[in-house]
């Protein structure tokens, strides 16, 4: 909302400075956004051309001397056609910033002769779009004072933002009555007076939609005469940035600016029969004043008349019954409209205006027939005519909202004592109508607030005429004990994965919660019920099933930038449905290139070899080991989801029906889907998957018990199916003693043809750790041969010889 | 005794001429070995008449026993030598470079650190975190919040939808954390002290607006909170948050559906400089909105307003982030550039507290 001082004087009585005004907007609630004022035009001053010669090197061109109120003349080259001596103009010196070509000038030479400055067009100073002539004032305009005063160009233009519950500020004489509350000054009342209506209006009015239009009043004005407004109007039009039109229609844009109402005017003589408020029907189309044709759907209100639609009830009007030159007759039209009905009309067409902006907030009901008999007046007064008797159609509603208020609601809210007589004050100053009662006021809500509904928002009221930074902090309660655990589960996991990913090297990333629907299917999503329907573009328009698209995507982008070894991680959410339980906490990470634990890249030491399936599931238990999982626990299963290598990727999990996360490296199609290459691997574990720890009794571990006896190393080495797992054979070693058994672990892996084809070697070495007494050799044959006897019968190797 | 005088200054002469452990060797065989020169005539003492025993056995004895010294000083002298040279080949270039630890090459995004420093702050003041689903139905983004359906309002809020279901309703991914707070209300009773943080969407981008962004929203209800102890909050939060001594606040009337009275907080800082500096200069800078819970929301959440009030805030995470550590563009925050995390993360063990300061 912008408005220029001015402006706001013509309601507001006060002698208060710019910046008190503006400052004093602000702290109630009507927030100053930007303050123009104006200094743009400060150097332009009214200036005479005393004499006129042609340039002697150019045939448009003139060479002026012009006096600018200083009696020094200067010497200026000029190329407009009216240009001549006895003009008195606007004149810019050199450092002068010409705001409409976006110069700031110098002393220039124009084929051999100097210019000291120029004579400016209204397009040069942005006042219209003229640039036929230099600015050609009355001979008796000042010369040497500043162009700005004389045009009234010195008018400082304030924006404010103006909240959604705040209709009432939507005109410049609503934002008088607030600071006049505040005490800014006193608000200089409206005197409407009722136009005199010598015959009843000639065209009727029908409500069909009593629903989307309690009340539409409207006036028949014959014999008007239009034209450009007067140039005050413009003036005040342009300073907010709208274009003058013509008297009629600048009329309505004033009273929308000044007074908040919005307002209609109709040819009256290109309208057919009467009126009929009413819904359009499904496809009926309308040409608006934007020049363009609107196809409407059943539910949208409509003024038609005999032929057709004439306007967008109050959003737009029709091109049909505008307002032209050769207009002689009009209706003008002041009406009440539904304001939901209107915002949803409204965003359903994509219109935007200023009309549609206060009727979707709420105009002030009550002022429906002074609004129109105000914009009759101002058409009378600036286009002549006679104006018809009123006709009011539908009933304006006289809203009766009383709040019980407790003067003590105050205090309660915003810790502030206000003294139940200040508060009557600023609710009176404000337009309330408080009765004397104490302890508990009935409070009368005027008409042009519909936003204030009850307690609270009175106590809002009186805060912020009071003065909102009255609040002063205040401890909150203390708490009488040391604040205990205050993280889930959940959140706790989530930390620590990220502590833990982070201290392995890994890079923390953050990416979009949405993605291509490509790459959506591609990792088993991209159902309908998780698609955007106002995605903002194509490539982040599903809710990503996986982090691990995103993580891949960004490590490639890396590796374009010359990033190709680097590892990333995320912790965050994906989805399985649009359903609260369709929301999990995922910890992914992806290895791109050569970045592994260790290190990345070449080394004297040894360089580092492409990523691979191991990186990933070290990766993955060392997650779920920070999420404290015990890791000997857990089952290694070669079933990922099929966007990994089939052959290098595995599944871990508590049993089939727990699974903790997948690991491995990326299949070939899925690289190929998202464009991008390796080395890659990645692993994600599902954090909500791990069972939620068991309460413990107590915070004491158990005794440690070391064992004074050595313990004894024997090396083992089967001959297995190469499909054999090792995790078969690890467990039947263990299993082959479970006491004695301390620890088994795999030194070597070895394929070749002396093993014969398709078998494999693995070399084990298992710990045997004595407990009461040093082991005699039997007895450690007798495990060894049992541990033997159990992973051939388990794996169907061989030791081999 | 001439001659063993000069047999000792020969064998003398030739340990301490031995240039190795093996020419060592050959002396003390060639003197103390089973034929040495010394045991040789050690072999001669049984045919000498014990006069010429009496004096030439203790004088042989003296020699045996200075050789075995010489050898044996000789040789460590020898070894340390052989060590020395053996170290001398076994040295490396130590000023070449060694791998880095992993802990120190990883980092921590900085809204995960700002997100452990607000849990830190707010943990000591007594509140819990609490969380709540992205994907959200009308009813809690905005219904409970005390949108009416078609109410300006919720146009402000630029809202990615999903398509209907077969009922007709669309669910939506959140605009701001609030919906949490019904949640919250919904399932637990006053006295409540919560701060939400979360990811947020809105359909709009440009340098300083993400489709995706971070919110931390704060709810305290019980029956005597005000404003004031709103405030209080704020500026706690604010001092311990950017580590400074004092903030200067300025509260505005503004307006949020579900507050009333709402606010919106500046805090004085000064942006002469490169970076903003809190607690000094004349410069006012917007950082939240907050109020006094809505009646209605309240009512929602299934508690009277009559008995219980409260205060809630909103503030965005990401904002924070770059007030704090400098950040120029929020889009940056999602585009996982390594150098980028490299430069603005955090090393994994700077672990926020505020007994080690929650930046330190």
């Amino acid at each position: 909302m912008k408005f220029t001082l001015s402006w706001l004087k013509d309601h507001l009585e006060t002698d208060a400075s710019l910046e008190e005004i503006t400052e004093a907007l602000t702290m109630i609630g009507l927030e100053v956004e930007a303050v123009d004022d104006r200094s743009q035009f400060k150097p332009f001053v009214i200036a005479k051309v005393l004499t006129a010669a042609p340039h002697p090197d150019a045939d448009k061109l003139q060479v002026l001397t012009v006096d600018k109120g200083d009696g020094k003349p200067v010497q200026v080259v000029c190329g407009a056609p009216n240009a001549r001596a006895g003009l008195v103009g606007a004149f810019a010196g050199p450092g002068t910033y010409v705001p409409g070509i976006d110069v700031t000038l110098s002393v220039g030479n124009i084929r051999g002769i100097e210019s000291f400055g120029m004579m400016c067009s209204e397009r040069e100073l942005e006042l219209s779009d003229d640039h036929n002539g230099i600015i050609d004032l009355p001979e008796d305009a000042p010369v040497g004072t500043p162009f700005a005063d004389y045009a009234n160009l010195s008018d400082p233009v304030i924006e404010i933002g103006i909240t959604p519950n705040r209709p009432d500020a939507l005109g410049v004489a609503g934002i008088a009555r607030d600071l006049a509350a505040f005490g800014i000054g006193k608000v200089k009342p409206l005197a409407i007076g009722e136009p005199e209506g010598n015959y009843p209006c000639p065209v009727k009015v029908n409500i069909e939609a009593q629903d989307l239009c309690p009340a539409f009043g409207l006036r028949y004005v014959k014999g008007v005469k239009n034209g450009p407004s007067p140039k005050w109007m413009q003036q005040r039009l342009k300073a907010i940035g709208l274009r003058p039109i013509s008297a009629l229609v600048d009329i309505t844009n004033y009273v929308t600016f000044d007074l908040g109402r919005p307002l209609h005017v109709f040819d009256a003589d290109k309208v057919h029969g009467d009126l009929t408020i009413r819904e359009a029907r499904d496809g009926e189309t309308v040409l608006a004043l934007d020049g363009r044709e609107y196809k409407l759907a059943a539910g949208q209100c409509v003024i038609a008349d005999e032929k057709g639609i004439e306007s967008l009830a109050g959003i737009m009007g029709g091109e049909e019954s505008g307002c032209s030159d050769e207009t002689v007759n009009v209706l003008v039209e002041s009406a009440l409209w539904e304001p939901y009905n209107i915002a949803r009309t409204g965003r359903d067409l994509g219109i935007n205006t200023d009309a549609r902006y206060r009727f979707e907030r709420g105009v002030d009901p009550a002022f429906m027939v002074p609004g129109l008999d105000h914009a009759t007046n101002l058409v009378m007064e600036l286009c002549g005519g006679e104006a018809s008797q009123a006709i009011v159609a539908g009933e304006v509603p006289e809203p009766q909202k009383i709040i019980e208020f407790p003067y003590s609601e105050v205090r309660r809210l915003t810790g502030i004592d206000v003294s139940e007589d200040r508060s009557r004050e600023i609710l009176r100053s404000l337009g309330f109508e408080v009765d004397e009662t104490t302890g508990t006021g009935r409070v009368k809500v005027p008409s042009w607030r519909p936003d204030v509904e009850g307690k609270a928002d009175l106590v809002e009221e009186v805060m912020r005429i009071n003065g909102i930074n009255e609040i002063s902090p205040q401890p909150l309660p203390a708490l009488n004990t040391v604040n205990g655990k205050i993280l889930t589960t959940g959140q706790i996991r989530v930390r620590n994965a990220k502590r833990s990913l982070a201290a392995r090297g890994m890079l923390e990333a953050v990416t979009w919660s949405f993605i291509s629907a490509d790459h959506a299917k591609a990792f088993g999503g991209g159902q309908d019920e998780l698609k955007l329907a106002n995605p903002i573009s194509a490539d982040m328009s599903d809710m990503r099933p996986s982090l691990l698209p995103g993580l891949i995507l960004a490590a490639q982008r890396n590796a374009d930038r010359g990033v190709g070894d680097v590892a990333l991680f995320e912790v965050s959410q994906t989805f399985t449905s649009d359903k609260p339980e369709g929301q999990h906490r995922i910890a992914c990470g992806v290895r791109r290139g050569t970045a592994h634990l260790a290190g990345s890249g070449r080394h004297w030491q040894g360089n580092s070899k492409p990523v691979g399936v191991f990186d990933a599931k070290e990766d993955a238990l060392g997650v779920l080991q920070a999420c404290g999982v015990d890791v000997s626990k857990v089952q290694i299963v070669a079933e990922a989801p099929e966007w990994f290598h089939p052959g290098r990727s595995g599944r871990i999990q508590l049993g089939p029906k727990i699974v903790l996360g997948v690991f491995g490296e990326l299949h070939p199609m899925t690289l190929e889907t998202l464009d991008v290459s390796g080395p890659l691997c990645g692993f994600e574990v599902y954090l909500d998957n791990i069972p939620e720890p068991k309460e413990k009794a107590t915070n004491t571990k158990p005794p440690l018990a070391i064992s004074g006896l050595q313990a004894v190393k024997r090396d083992f080495a089967f001959v297995l199916d190469k499909q054999s797992d090792a995790a078969t054979l690890l467990r039947a070693a263990a299993g082959a003693d479970k006491k004695l058994i301390s620890g088994v672990s795999v030194f070597d892996v070895f394929e070749g043809a002396s093993l014969g084809e398709g078998k494999k070697s693995v070399a084990i070495e298992v710990t045997l750790q004595p407990v009461e007494k040093t082991l005699t050799d039997e007895e450690i044959e007798a495990v060894s041969k049992q541990i033997i006897a159990n992973v051939e019968k388990s794996t169907g190797g061989v030791l081999r010889g | 005794m001439d001659d063993l005088k000069q047999l000792e200054t020969e064998i003398f002469a030739r340990i301490e001429g031995a240039a190795d452990e093996a020419a060592l060797e050959e002396v003390r065989i060639a003197t103390i070995g089973k034929k040495g020169s010394i045991s040789e005539k050690m072999k001669t003492l049984g045919k000498m008449t014990p006069e010429e025993r009496q004096t030439a056995g203790p004088a042989l004895n003296g020699l045996k026993n200075a050789v075995t010294e010489a050898i044996a000083a000789r040789k460590d002298i020898l070894r340390r030598a052989a060590i020395e040279e053996r170290l001398k080949n076994e040295t490396v270039d130590i000023t070449l470079p060694v791998r880095q630890s992993p802990a120190e090459a990883g980092r921590i995004h900085p809204l995960t650190q700002v997100v452990d420093e607000i849990t830190a702050i707010f943990a000591d003041m007594g509140f819990s975190i609490a969380e709540g689903p992205e994907i959200e139905t009308d009813y809690y983004n905005f219904t409970a919040l005390n949108f009416p359906e078609g109410h300006p309002a919720r146009e402000m809020h630029d809202t990615f939808f999903f398509n209907p279901d077969s009922e007709g309703q669309r669910r939506l991914l959140r605009t701001h954390t609030s919906p949490v707070q019904v949640h919250t209300m919904e399932s637990q009773k006053p006295p409540i002290r919560i701060v939400i943080p979360g990811k947020t969407y809105r359909c709009d981008s440009d340098a300083t607006h993400s489709p995706m962004f971070h919110q931390l929203e704060g709810l305290v209800i019980g029956k005597d909170i005000h404003a004031g102890h709103l405030r209080w909050s704020l500026e706690e939060f604010c001092k311990a948050f950017f580590e400074v001594d004092n903030v200067t606040m300025r509260f505005r009337p503004s307006f949020f559906p579900f507050t009333e009275p709402s606010f919106e907080v500046d805090i004085q800082c000064d942006r002469s400089g490169p970076t903003v500096k809190f607690g000094e200069g004349t410069d006012w800078m917007e950082i939240l909105g907050c109020g006094m819970v809505h009646p209605n929301v309240l009512r929602y959440g299934g508690i009277d307003p009559d008995e219980f009030q409260g205060f809630a805030w909103g503030i965005g995470i990401d904002r924070l982030a770059m007030l704090k550590y400098g950040m120029p563009d929020l889009r940056d925050f999602f585009d996982a550039d390594a150098r980028w995390i490299s430069h603005y993360g955090f090393r994994p063990l700077d672990i926020p507290t505020l007994f080690g300061g929650v930046s330190s």
